[in-house]
């Protein structure tokens, strides 16, 4: 069955969606990440332009990671005074991030800076999780107990100032690390369609020393209001969220990451994380490809609104 | 009064030259409606042609060639090149109120109908119709082997929204024609206008123009103007409904 978007202006078999939104939900679910960094990718592969992908996901991602906002919520997992600290500098990331993209789409430079991005950001991101991934696998071959590395107590960013406590994450932190990590991530997601989950989880538990127990529903609450106000931006600016995709992306997502966590209840959070490794990596490395094989076609074409 | 006008009419008709023929042409659908199920459609243009009562009617002797032109849009064509290594967009240029649909529909090559320089006068054949560029402060068109104007045609070639087909246009009976034109799914909507010139010989004999319309009805295009029209609010509706999905999704699969 066929069905019209009318934003990225194509026909698209309606079932070739649901499942790609089933397929990255079951990821998503099973890692715990919004999946955003697997579906710009995908909907780019059958042929949306990378500019109308990057801004619809933003919505499917809203909805996933609202579910899983709220699970967090009723668990009282959630760190609101520092999410809100985050949320400072992420928003302003967000307007920045939308900016840029609105600049870079006018000089016919967005495509190849979405990919750019994506290989770098991916293929790094990728590689440290299989190295950990590897290290943590050897480790319980060997017998060994797996070393919890409670990180050390004190490094430079403890020496900024403006410090602040955080009650429920317990811990004691300038505010200038917090707004940067903030902004980063909501440059991220405005510019690549992902929510940065990813990046920000060991980012709040190696810089800022987040316990376990806050840091997921901590990072949910800041990604989703950046990954909400990035779709509102993209569609007050740009024009270019594609509503009819993204119901069938989130109907999609929202089931299939029902199945993907009750399937990562049975795997080993190691082995799960060199999996989720494997992925980002090769995600990246399919963008590197992209950008360095000859192109079929060295022309491409552009709508220019009138005026 | 009447019965005085008539003769005389018939009389201007048959003195004027250029109205040695007549052509009426009529259009299978005036409009076209694009749902969400819209996969393409051929629409069919009939027509007939009145003869020159002074010359015999051959089939031979009348070719007929149809132009369909959608609604002007401006594209940027873009170029890649490699640079160190990657491939960036690296030169472009924009193609200012060009047909956003172009169709050349004829009954046999157009090379064969008239000779080049009355193509280029008519504007007969994607090689001959006029795509204007902005070149530097200018807006013109190029010489038809131009690499930019090359890949803009056939990049709308390859999304079948510029054709040119010497087998569109069928001859009935020697007097009575049908063109048989191709609407892709993705056929922007505006008015598209018809051309249909008849050729005697060569020359132009006659000529009539109609229009088609193209409208996109339903959700599909409710959804596309309000994105347009009211982005901030299409925004925050949009992240409602993602909320709302979102909540509906943790009450549903609640485990505890």
């Amino acid at each position: 069955m066929q069905i019209y978007l009318p934003i990225a202006d194509m026909p698209v078999n309606v079932f070739l969606v649901l499942a790609m939104g089933l397929a990255v939900g079951f990821l998503s679910g099973m890692f715990g990440v919004g999946g955003g960094f697997l579906m710009t990718p995908l909907l780019i592969f059958i042929g949306i332009s990378p500019a109308v992908a990057v801004a619809s996901v933003s919505p499917q991602i809203t909805a996933s990671l609202f579910t899983g906002f709220l699970n967090y919520w009723r668990r009282r997992s959630i760190d609101f005074a520092l999410g809100t600290m985050l949320l400072l500098g992420g928003v302003g990331g967000t307007v920045v991030g939308v900016w840029l993209f609105t600049l870079l789409r006018a000089l016919d430079q967005l495509d190849l800076a979405i990919g750019l991005a994506y290989v770098t950001l991916l293929t790094s991101v990728g590689a440290l999780m299989i190295a950990e991934g590897v290290r943590a696998e050897l480790r319980a071959r060997s017998g060994r107990p797996a070393i919890l590395r409670r990180p050390g107590s004190h490094n430079w960013l403890h020496g900024l100032p403006l410090k602040l406590r955080f009650k429920r994450s317990k811990i004691y932190v300038s505010a200038v690390p917090v707004w940067g990590i903030g902004f980063l991530i909501g440059f991220l997601s405005a510019v690549l369609g992902v929510g940065g989950g990813f990046l920000l989880v060991p980012m709040l538990i190696y810089f800022l020393r987040v316990p376990t127990a806050t840091v997921i529903g901590t990072s949910m609450m800041l990604t989703l209001v950046t990954m909400a106000s990035a779709t509102i931006m993209h569609a007050a600016t740009n024009h270019l969220v594609d509503a009819v995709l993204a119901v069938f992306l989130m109907v999609g997502g929202v089931i299939g990451a029902q199945f993907g966590a009750q399937a990562a209840h049975r795997m080993r959070d190691e082995r799960l994380r060199l999996l989720l490794g494997l992925l980002v990596f090769g995600v990246g490395m399919r963008f590197a490809y992209d950008l360095v094989v000859s192109p079929e076609d060295l022309f491409s074409l552009r709508h220019v609104r009138a005026g | 009064m009447r019965r005085a006008v008539l003769p005389l009419l018939g009389l201007l008709l048959l003195c004027g030259p250029a109205a040695a023929e007549r052509l009426v042409v009529s259009l299978s659908n005036q409009q076209v409606a694009v749902t969400s199920n819209f996969v393409g459609e051929n629409l069919v243009l009939f027509g007939t042609l009145e003869p020159d009562p002074g010359k015999p009617i051959t089939a031979a002797s009348y070719d007929l060639v149809t132009t369909i032109a959608g609604p002007p849009e401006t594209l940027r064509t873009r170029r890649k090149e490699r640079v160190v290594g990657i491939w960036v967009n690296v030169d472009s240029r924009e193609f200012v109120r060009v047909p956003s649909y172009l169709a050349i529909l004829s009954n046999r090559p157009i090379g064969d109908i008239a000779g080049p320089r009355v193509l280029r006068r008519l504007q007969i054949g994607l090689d001959n119709y006029l795509l204007t560029q902005r070149i530097g402060p200018d807006i013109a068109d190029t010489v038809t082997n131009d690499p930019f104007r090359k890949a803009f045609v056939r990049l709308k070639e390859e999304q079948h929204l510029y054709l040119q087909s010497p087998t569109a246009v069928t001859f009935l009976t020697p007097t009575v024609f049908r063109a048989t034109i191709p609407l892709p799914a993705n056929a922007p909507n505006g008015t598209y206008g018809i051309d249909v010139k008849l050729f005697r010989n060569g020359e132009l004999a006659a000529r009539a123009n109609t229009t088609l319309e193209v409208i996109k009805t339903g959700f599909e295009q409710y959804v596309a103007e309000a994105a347009h029209n009211d982005g901030l609010l299409y925004g925050l509706g949009t992240t409602a409904m993602a909320l709302a999905i979102g909540w509906l999704a943790s009450v549903v699969f609640r485990r505890d």
